[in-house]
This record gives C-alpha cells, structure tokens and sequence, in this order.
C-alpha cells in the first residue's frame, strides 16, 4: 500500500519541478524585487506609489482630451475598449453568417489566419498597411475621401499609432471568438428551433430567446480569454512601434521590458510585471475555476 | 425551387468578410513575390508583373541575419519544445485524471492559474537562472522554458480528455497485473492520440510562433531564431520591403502548414480546452 502512495508523485514530479523553477519561483522573486529599492534595501510599496504616479502609465494632463500618449495603463485601457467589444461582435457576426453559407469552412480559415500566423508578422503589418505610400488602408481612406488619415504612416504618429496597433490585433483575434462562437452555435440543439417555429416564432426571436441565452457561455470563455490577450500585448506593438512614437502606443508589456532590459531599472519593471500579473489574475481565476468545476 | 433573399445577402457578406481578412495577407504576399520596383506605388498596380523568387532568395541569404538559419533554429527549437511538454504534461494530467492524493486541488488549481500568467512577470529572474544555470544563450535553455511555460494548459487539455476515456480498459489491465505506468504507456497514450495530435500540434506553432521568450533568451547572431530575424530585418531608419516581406511569407507559412493539414486538431485543441464537451 505505502508503494501505492508514491505513484502520483512519480507522475507529477517532472511537471512540478520544471514549473517551480522556471515559472513559480521566478515569480516570487519578481514580486520581491518590486519591494526593493534599485540599491537592494526594502522600502515596502514606496516603488508602486512611485510608478502609478508616472504620467508613464497614467498621464492625465493628456488624456482623454488630447493625442496620446496617455500613459502604458490607459493604454491598455484603450486596447479593452476597442478591441474586446469589435473582435466579440465581429466574431459572433461572422460566426452565424458563416453557419449556412457554402464555403464557409475556406472563409473560416482565412479569418483564423490570423491566429496562426506569428504576431510579429502582424506587427509587420501594422506598419505596412497604414503606410502612405503603399498601405492598402491609406488607399481605401484616400478613395472615401478622409485625406487626413490618408495620407500619413499612421505608425509614425501619435495621434494614429496606438489605433493601428488595436486595428491589426482586431484582425489577428477576430478568428478565435469566431471558432469559439461557432462551437456553441453547432452545438444548439436544432429542435429548439424547430419548437419555435411551430410557435410561429420570427427569425429575429428565435435569435433572441434561443441562440444570445445559450450564448451565454461562450462569451464569457471568448471575453475572459480576450481580456487577458490585450493585457499582455507585446510582439504587435514592438514590431510596429516599439512603443513609440514618443510612447504614443506604449503598453505595460513593453514598458516593462525597456525598464527591465534597456533602462535597467529592476524594481520598476518588477512593479510593473507584478501590477499586469494583478490585473490578469481575475481572468485567472475564472478559468482555473472553471477547470476546476469541470468533471 | 425559390431562393430566399437573406441566404443569397448571407453569400455576398461572406465572401466580402473573406475578401477583407485576405487582403493583409495578400498585401504582404505581392510585395514579396515581385521586384520592389513595380510596387513602390502600391502593390495593386498590376501594369507592369513579373513575379519573381529574388526577394526570397535575399531573405534566406540575408548578409546580417539569414532568415535560412534562423528557420532551421526555429524548427530544432519548436520540435523539440513539443514533444518534451506534451510527455511530461501527459504523465501530470494522468494524476490528476485518476489518482487521488493530499492536496490535489490546490496544486491543480495553481498550475492552471499559471496559464495566465504574463511572461513578463518572470522575466527578470528568468534571466539570472539561465546565467546561473549556463543556459543563457542556448538552445537548451529556450526549449526547457518553452517546456515549463507550455506544460499548465496541455495538463489542462490531456487531463480533460483522460477524463472521458472508459476507467474499465484500465481496470482490466490493473487485474491483469500491469503496473500504472505501462497502463499510462502501453493503454492510455495510444488511446489518446487525437488529443496528442491536437496539442502537439498547437504547443509547435505557439513556440515557433513565440518572440519574446527568445528575445530574453537567445542573443547571439547565429542562434536567433525566425521571428527574432524578422524585426533584426526591420532596419532603423530604411524599410526593406521587399525582403521584408518575403521572410514574413517564410516565417508564416510553417504554422499556416501546420495548420491545413491538422485542422481539425488544431481546431479541437484551441477551442478544447475553453469549451465544455
């Protein structure tokens, strides 16, 4: 029986040792680090009022009124705004378009292009596709007349860099709310519908008493996973800006490695690392709990 | 037989949906597949077209950062960086699938709670181990992280799918004197191999696919791997289009490969793992 007993630990020790040294104790040391002074003392949280005080992460002389940049936090704020209700809507749009449609599985691809694709590429992306000279964008913008977008590299501004960025993470995710959503849409039981119809119910009804309810699920699935997507955005934004022009689509991720790798400023970039690790630790506990609910 | 209007406008905005989502990738395509003279003025300019490999040739053979050698890094990483997770993620998610033991759900729940974690929250001290351990700077050092950081959510996924599998096979086994091992082995990985497929296949192109784990581990020139070469290709003040865009093709088409012939898989393994059933 005592043989019984270590049969488990011999199939978790592998897993439980590498995640211990390469992911949880590194943690622990980061967050360490961000109660330390540069020079190694303790000073409690005196490193984070400093860092939420920076107009680096959160600049209200700017915002909202006037061009970014705004701050890394708002930001990322901004990216939430935009980003999670388009790829959301976008997604399911596309998902129950595509439901009856031939051919839909070739344009289901085509959308999921983009979550195949490394995201440095879409960085690239960015880049070209708002360009003036040959950006496929600014050719579209000029045809319906806004020549003031049209015209300009919009990854060298700051009024325009922190929206390419979002516009391009828009067309690299828009492809997982819709898998997911077409997941749940395959999966309703076509006799509800039937039901309804016996009822004489309009398509718009069935749309709204049966398929947004049964929905329901899925979209907190796409939301959560989307939420912690835009928190920890990073190769786009590198690639396209590095953050710039004059931190005008800086975000957390990045801040926090130009303090940690270029500035060498070790208790910021800690402060910074552990307030994102903060903020993705709601949507963490969604998912672990949900996991854990599952049986 | 009457054709109804909505299904006719659902064809017309799905193939506008598709010609939309395409263009990106169709933008990047033209330019690397042309001389960068006949598209200073917008790849849609089709007056003059010579297609042509040069551009892929000078990507590959690039004089500071050959995209050749940083695919073939890409591809050793990548390679072994899924198979090592995905066996040892298997022997975790077995535990947890069928054995019980002191503190079980705690430790569960804190592997799937590093699933979302962002990586910059380890990447300092990440730094200072891999100098510490020798490993800074090698290809070793990458693949053992990749391992750590792809292992909470392929334990999520095998353990879910272990879930499902009938405990009478195991059984009879057990009785017939197997040991939990060689029934892990020999009964419930080949059992298993769709739900292999579909995170080996994901846990590949997340990897080949990664930036930044590679930006804090591999630094000299010739150890680069494919994504890493492609911003080095970038240039500071000049953009080199063409090549540019010819190594972002090679850069992408491995995952997209990966992709259409294990669709399916793949499919499963991304939506798997959030989606109940």
């Amino acid at each position: 029986m005592s043989q019984k007993n270590t049969t488990p630990l011999f199939f978790l020790a592998p897993a439980v040792i590498l995640i211990i040294v390469f992911v949880i104790y590194p943690i622990v040391q980061t967050l360490w680090l961000s109660f330390l002074s540069p020079k190694g003392e303790f000073v409690g949280l005196r490193n984070y009022a400093q860092i939420l005080r920076s107009k680096e992460i959160i600049n209200s002389d700017r915002f909202p009124f006037e061009c970014p940049p705004w701050g890394a936090l708002i930001h990322n704020a901004v990216w939430i705004a935009i980003h999670l209700p388009l790829t959301v809507f976008l997604g399911l749009f596309f998902a129950i378009i595509l439901k009856d449609v031939k051919g839909a599985s070739i344009i289901k691809s085509i959308v999921f292009l983009g979550m195949v694709m490394p995201m440095v590429v879409g960085g690239l992306m960015a880049k070209f596709l708002f360009d003036k000279d040959i950006g496929i964008v600014n050719v579209v913008l000029r045809f319906i007349g806004l020549h003031s977008l049209a015209d300009i590299s919009w990854t060298y501004h700051p009024e325009t860099a922190l929206f390419a960025t979002i516009l391009i993470g828009v067309w690299m995710w828009t492809g997982f709310s819709m898998i997911v959503y077409s997941a749940a849409l395959a999966a309703i039981p076509r006799e509800y519908y039937e039901a309804a119809e016996i009822d004489g119910a309009s398509s718009f009804r069935k749309f709204i008493h049966i398929t947004l309810p049964l929905l329901k699920p899925a979209t907190l699935v796409v939301v959560v996973m989307t939420v912690l997507w835009e928190l920890k955005i990073f190769d786009i934004v590198y690639v396209a800006t590095g953050g710039g022009p004059g931190e005008a689509s800086m975000v957390l991720a990045i801040l926090m490695y130009i303090k940690a790798f270029v500035a060498f400023n070790f208790s910021e970039a800690a402060v910074l690392a552990t307030l994102l690790t903060l903020l993705t630790l709601l949507p963490a506990i969604w998912i672990a709990k949900t996991a854990v609910g599952r049986k | 037989m009457k054709v109804k209007i909505s299904t006719i406008v659902a064809h017309v905005v799905a193939l506008l949906i598709g010609v939309v989502w395409i263009l990106p990738v169709v933008s990047i395509f033209m330019v690397a597949i042309r001389p960068i003279r006949e598209v200073l003025h917008g790849w849609w300019n089709f007056k003059e077209f010579h297609p042509t490999l040069k551009n892929f040739v000078e990507a590959l053979n690039h004089p500071t950062t050959p995209l050749g050698r940083g695919l073939l890094n890409s591809f050793i990483i990548a390679s072994l960086a899924m198979i090592t997770p995905v066996f040892i993620a298997a022997l975790a998610a077995y535990a947890f699938a069928r054995f019980s033991f002191p503190i079980k759900t705690y430790l569960f729940l804190t592997i799937i709670i590093m699933m979302a974690m962002p990586q910059q929250m380890v990447a300092i001290p990440l730094f200072q181990i891999m100098i510490k351990l020798g490993l800074i700077n090698t290809y070793l050092g990458l693949i053992l992280v990749h391992t750590a950081w792809g292992l909470p959510w392929i334990i999520l996924f095998l353990r879910n799918f272990f879930l499902t599998l009938p405990i009478e096979v195991e059984e009879a086994a057990r009785v017939d004197g197997a040991s939990d091992f060689q029934i892990f082995l020999r009964i419930v990985l080949p059992m298993s191999l769709p739900a292999l497929l579909s995170v080996t296949a994901l846990q590949f192109t997340w990897v080949w696919n990664d930036f930044f784990l590679a930006l804090l581990i591999i630094y000299s020139p010739d150890k680069l791997v494919a994504t890493q070469r492609i911003v080095w290709m970038k240039g500071k003040y000049h953009t080199p289009w063409d090549t540019l865009c010819a190594g972002a093709v090679l850069v992408m088409i491995v995952p997209v490969l990966v992709y259409a012939i294990l669709q399916k898989y793949y499919v499963k393994g991304m939506v798997g793992w959030v989606i109940k059933g």
